[in-house]
């Protein structure tokens, strides 16, 4: 069995198969992967039970639930009215800049992907970015080129 | 029923009393009010998301679903205001919105529920934006079975309950939100690509043209075109008491002998009938299952699997293919009379009357969707060309006598063919859940004791009816001499029918609750007479009508047991030889294939 | 640069430092199930997440239930635009929410609870886990049999409908559900929940400590007691604040305004939008007896200023729903869309301007068919937006 069958099959056997436990586990697959591969959601489906379009669909309602490919960092940018008064925009386009691609792509090299999405819960430090599950706020175009290099920085330590 | 449990409420002025837990809608229903509804199904749990059926309800502001909400005691409902009127019209407005509006080109033009409230309400001008460009609708239509064209969908979700509740197979399912909402697949794959098995349960529900059957019409059109062509046909048991839905007849009409003559009508050459093979079916399912009786009681051979299932199902075999093919030494080895007829078509009957069976279009009119793809499976070229070259459902061979311009009620009573156009009344039955089962037992108990079954009117009445899952318990006493072994044996038989409950019954078995020496498991609810390819709408009272149609059909007729059938003793004598014979292996049994499993 | 004439109340009692969570709990405990609710009926609090449903009935109801399972459950979905106030409260006294749902769970007899957190919240789980342990100590020194787990989200704003967010605990979409049943008869598994915001729960805890009278010295009559706002937009002092009810939205202006106000909107993309000449009309509060206009709100406040166009402020309201809708019922999925190309069609000049009325039309329809509050609320911001700035959507 590949690692990834394997990964399946121990978080179900963490989790349970009661249908209670799909967006935990499906959740898990993402923190691990960034998102949800036809291969995943089938193992999911065959641990579980639940038919494969059952998970494809619940996982496809979800935003955060990915599925097609992400980047190593998931990068989402508010776009939620205050975010976009603060000048969101700007930092969209600093990051097109500094990473060559455009929202909803990923860089060849798979580390970053940039997408945009509604209202982090941080608006009087407009405007607002999570990578992965860290916030960022009081966002310039200049803080943001730190930010992604720092991550750059990680992943050339590794 | 005591008077505590009953409310009462006032429906357009008019005083109603029903039983507490009642919705508005069921209410109307009982003061004939009628509610027009887009996801409500009698089949089906509750959805409450179209937003069609919204009633006013006086003291509340906003209005409320009369599918989804219960009966208060003195609720003042209006089902007909000019808040209600107005918020139905744009809700209808707004499914037409994002909706293909080239209705006469639609395969549902005419009988579409969309297209009734619409005219209903005189929907003459739409100032809401068309969706539809921005859209990028598209259309499955890979399955040989079902088209899928998502610019018809109104998304009542009616499909993907039926898939999972009714069926429990989940091919369908809702995918995304908001504006991206869909109904979908597994990533998307055509149907063809999943575990959909063809059962056509969500084409009998889908309210729109958004689930159709695949259409052979034109081909077949074609074939009978063709002089060099001689095209047989073979009606399946269903059909005979669906047909008359569609042309005008109260649901359980039985219309068989009009149905022949309207087919001689529309040009095909030889009009056979499924119901010959239903019980050459009978015949080797029959002595398949004393083998295997016998391998089990006697030989005691591990290689021996009980229960034996039937096969006749595609919707099931492909079911039982993909989620539980570790049973598939449990099915039958015979093909379903659809196949045999097939096979035989091409052989004994194309030698019968001395024409190059490639010369032969072999047709089926089928209640069934699931048949389309069984007669393409690869391995049903027995006879060495396609054993059924064409599946038309009931639906379809309605279109053809209304494109011909056949006036139905007028036809004359007409007879089948010979030499594979007699059926017994066992035959007949096979239509119904539990027909399949009881033929096998009028047969195989006579068979093995000399005797009838012991049930008069060889009415075996355990097996009958709609329930889910039926039970029968066969006391075997008294047996001639070849069949000691079986003296004293209770045979156990269940009968299932729709997926669900086949799933509850494998379930059931896996586990070792229950044992059963014989299951007949049909896909569709109330067997093929509820099937994917019969008239709609349906619901159970009309399932039930059917039903009594089939059973009074079998009563009609002289010819009640498959083994007394003179076409069937004629073609063992002069063709097969015997049930299970090498010929009789060679045409009229197949194989199965394991499938993903999701 | 203007001068402010008054600045509103700052109260504080949510975020007060205050590690007393044990011995409150143990008074409430002592009391009869009968008293605490009293006590909470009394104080007329009111569901903070902006639906309003008075919590001691909520409360009440569920706990008349002869239902042996029963839940807690602390709505942390915050995805309103403009609202972060349960993220801050999450933050900084946790211990209060979850004194709140021990106190709820008492009295109905609850023995799970559950903290259904949004997955842009992540970041907050460590130190709520940390929390949720010392809680569980107190619960076993108070002899209460009630575990919390926290329930990640993961992106989906419909579920802070208490309906949909049962769905999707239960591992499915989260559409929401029919009603009735209602939660205190039917909600999580089907069973008896009580479903609060996360303001909610941590007021709970406060009427418990000081009692209903105090929490009534705030606020008006049917608005009792204190609100946490989130302020942002054109403000120079953005941030949170626990403010009392029943201000007028003039007054909110005068204080958090940058002087340059041009319009506030009140309770998010699902709230009202309120323009300056109706700043002294409107107030800050539950449905009563408020001078004139009264709005609802789960405390999000975003203010807007003169270099603003409501066409824009618009456009990202209809964009946010269009997405964020479930897409099960068709006024809703299909009528955002409709609003959205609506008002750009006029705007290009695609559509006469008359067609804004078709579209008011529209969602007078949405607010009385569409299956949840979402699909219903849509009509407060598009009716207050294009009644009131109709020439910004036309030029």
């Amino acid at each position: 069995m590949n690692d990834q069958a394997e990964f399946v099959k121990d978080l179900v056997a963490a989790h349970g198969t009661e249908r209670e436990s799909l967006l935990p586990i499906l959740q898990a697959v993402i923190e691990k992967d960034r998102f949800l591969s036809e291969d995943a959601i089938l193992k999911i489906a065959q641990e579980t039970k639940i038919p494969a379009a059952d998970v494809y669909g619940t996982a496809s309602f979800y935003s955060f639930l990915d599925i097609v490919p992400r980047g190593k960092y998931v990068i989402r940018v508010c776009k939620t009215i205050t975010c976009a008064m603060k000048g969101k925009n700007q930092i969209l386009l600093a990051l097109e800049d500094f990473l060559k691609i455009k929202p909803g792509e990923t860089t060849p090299d798979k580390l970053f992907t940039i997408l945009e999405t509604n209202c982090l819960g941080w608006c009087h430090k407009a405007p607002a970015m999570l990578v992965n599950d860290e916030v960022y706020t009081e966002l310039t175009p200049n803080k943001v080129i730190d930010i992604l290099s720092s991550y750059k920085v990680k992943v050339d330590m590794v | 029923m005591t008077m505590e449990n009953m409310i009462n409420l006032s429906i357009n002025g008019i005083a109603v009393s029903v039983e507490e837990g009642k919705t508005i809608l069921e209410a109307a229903e009982k003061l004939h009010i009628k509610i027009p509804t887009l996801c409500y199904h009698k089949d089906l749990c509750v959805a409450g998301n179209c937003r069609v059926c919204v009633v006013e309800q006086a003291g509340v502001e906003r209005l409320v679903a009369s599918c989804a909400t219960p009966v208060n005691e003195g609720m003042e409902i209006n089902t007909n205001s000019l808040k209600v009127r107005n918020s139905r019209k744009h809700i209808i407005e707004l499914l037409l919105a994002e909706h293909n509006e080239e209705c006469t080109k639609c395969y549902r033009n005419g009988h579409c529920e969309l297209q009734s409230i619409a005219a209903e309400l005189q929907i003459t001008n739409q100032d809401f934006i068309d969706l539809v460009p921005d859209k990028n609708y598209s259309v499955d239509s890979l399955s040989p079975s079902i088209e899928k064209d998502d610019s018809k969908c109104i998304r009542c979700q009616r499909c993907v309950r039926t898939c999972a509740d009714i069926q429990s197979v989940g091919a369908i399912s809702v995918a995304h939100k908001g504006a991206d909402m869909k109904i979908s697949t597994f990533f998307n794959r055509p149907l063809n690509e999943v575990v959909c098995t063809n059962c056509g349960q969500c084409i009998v529900h889908c309210p729109t043209g958004a689930l159709v059957e695949k259409s052979y019409v034109e081909q077949v059109w074609d074939m009978i075109a063709d002089p060099e062509k001689h095209v047989v046909v073979q009606t399946a048991p269903a059909v005979r008491v669906g047909l008359g839905e569609e042309l005008g007849f109260a649901p359980g009409t039985r219309v068989t002998s009009r149905m022949v003559a309207a087919l001689r009508r529309l040009g095909f050459d030889s009009v056979l009938d499924t119901d010959f093979t239903a019980d050459l079916t009978i015949m080797e399912e029959g002595t398949e299952l004393l083998t295997r009786l016998k391998g089990a009681l006697v030989d005691d051979n591990p290689n021996v699997t009980l229960p034996m299932a039937t096969s006749c199902s595609p919707g099931w075999v492909k079911y039982i293919e993909h989620k539980y093919p570790q049973y598939l030494p449990n099915l039958s080895t015979c093909k379903s009379p659809q196949q045999m007829f097939g096979a035989l078509a091409k052989t004994y009957y194309a030698k019968n009357i001395d024409v190059d069976p490639a010369n032969i279009v072999s047709v089926s009119i089928m209640p069934c969707t699931a048949k389309k793809f069984e007669a393409n499976r690869p391995e049903m070229k027995a006879s060495g060309h396609k054993d059924v070259d064409f599946v038309l459902t009931t639906r379809e061979l309605a279109v053809m006598i209304k494109q011909a311009g056949i006036e139905f009620d007028q036809l004359n009573e007409e007879n089948y063919d010979s030499i594979m156009g007699i059926g017994s009344g066992a035959g007949v039955i096979f239509g119904a859940t539990g027909g399949v089962m009881e033929a096998a037992l009028r047969t195989a108990y006579e068979i093995v004791t000399g005797r009838e079954v012991p049930f008069a009117n060889l009415e075996i009445k355990p097996v009958r009816g709609l329930e889910g899952v039926k039970e029968a318990v066969v006391l075997i006493e008294n047996v001639l001499p070849d069949w000691e072994f079986l003296e004293g044996v209770e045979l156990r038989c269940a009968i299932t029918n729709g997926l669900e409950n086949a799933h509850q019954l494998m379930e059931a078995i896996d586990r070792g609750d229950r044992f059963y020496h014989f299951i007949e498991i049909m896909a569709c609810p109330g067997g093929c007479l509820g099937g994917g390819g019969q008239p709609f709408p349906v619901d159970d009272e009309i399932r039930q009508k059917r039903m009594d149609a089939i059973y009074s059909e079998d009563l009609s007729l002289a010819l009640r047991k498959s083994h007394e059938n003179p076409e069937v003793m004629q073609i063992y004598k002069d063709f097969l030889e015997k049930p299970l014979s090498h010929k009789s292996h060679e045409l009229l049994h197949t194989s199965y294939v394991k499938r993903q499993p999701y | 640069m203007t001068t402010k004439t008054k600045q509103l109340n700052r109260i504080d009692l949510i975020f007060k430092h205050e590690d007393d969570c044990k011995e409150i709990l143990k008074k409430s405990f002592d009391r009869s199930s009968e008293e605490v609710i009293n006590e909470m009926v009394n104080s007329g609090l009111k569901g903070r997440g902006g639906a309003g449903f008075p919590t001691g009935l909520k409360w009440k109801l569920t706990a008349e239930s002869e239902e042996k399972t029963k839940y807690v459950i602390c709505n942390a979905d915050e995805g309103e635009p403009g609202t972060f106030k349960d993220r801050e409260i999450l933050t900084r006294v946790p211990h209060k929410v979850l004194a709140g749902m021990a106190m709820c769970a008492k009295i109905i007899g609850a023995k799970e609870g559950y903290i259904y957190l949004r997955g842009e919240y992540k970041y907050l789980v460590p130190q709520l886990r940390e929390e949720i342990e010392k809680f569980h100590q107190i619960m076993a020194e108070l002899n209460l049999d009630f575990v919390v787990d926290i329930f990640m989200g993961s992106g989906a704003y419909i579920c802070g409908e208490e309906s949909a967010l049962f769905e999707s605990m239960e591992g499915k979409r989260g559409e929401p559900r029919n009603k009735p049943p209602y939660p205190t008869e039917c909600g999580y598994l089907d069973k008896p929940t009580v479903i609060n915001n996360v303001e909610t729960l941590a007021h709970s805890y406060t009427i418990m400590k000081y009692g209903a009278k105090k929490f009534r010295e705030l606020g008006v009559k049917d608005s009792w007691g204190s609100k946490v706002f989130s302020v942002s937009g054109d403000t120079p002092i953005p941030g949170i604040y626990e403010l009392e009810l029943g201000m007028s939205v003039q007054d909110f202006v005068d204080d958090f305004g940058d002087g340059d106000t041009k319009a506030v909107q009140v309770g998010g993309a699902s709230g009202f939008l309120v323009p300056r000449k109706r700043f002294a009309k409107s107030n800050i509060g539950y449905q009563g007896k408020l001078r004139g206009v009264s709005l609802p709100t789960g405390g999000s406040m975003m203010i807007f200023n003169s270099s603003r166009s409501m066409y824009n402020v618009l456009d990202n309201y209809l964009d946010f729903f269009q997405e964020e809708s479930c897409g099960q019922c068709t006024p809703c999925r299909v009528g955002c869309q409709q609003l959205l190309k609506g008002i750009k069609a006029v705007k290009r000049g695609e559509k006469p301007a008359v067609y804004l009325d078709k579209l008011l039309k529209l969602t007078d329809t949405m607010r009385l068919t569409a299956k949840c509050g979402l699909g219903q609320s849509v009509a407060n911001s598009f009716s207050s937006i294009v009644e009131n700035f109709r020439e910004e959507m036309i030029y």
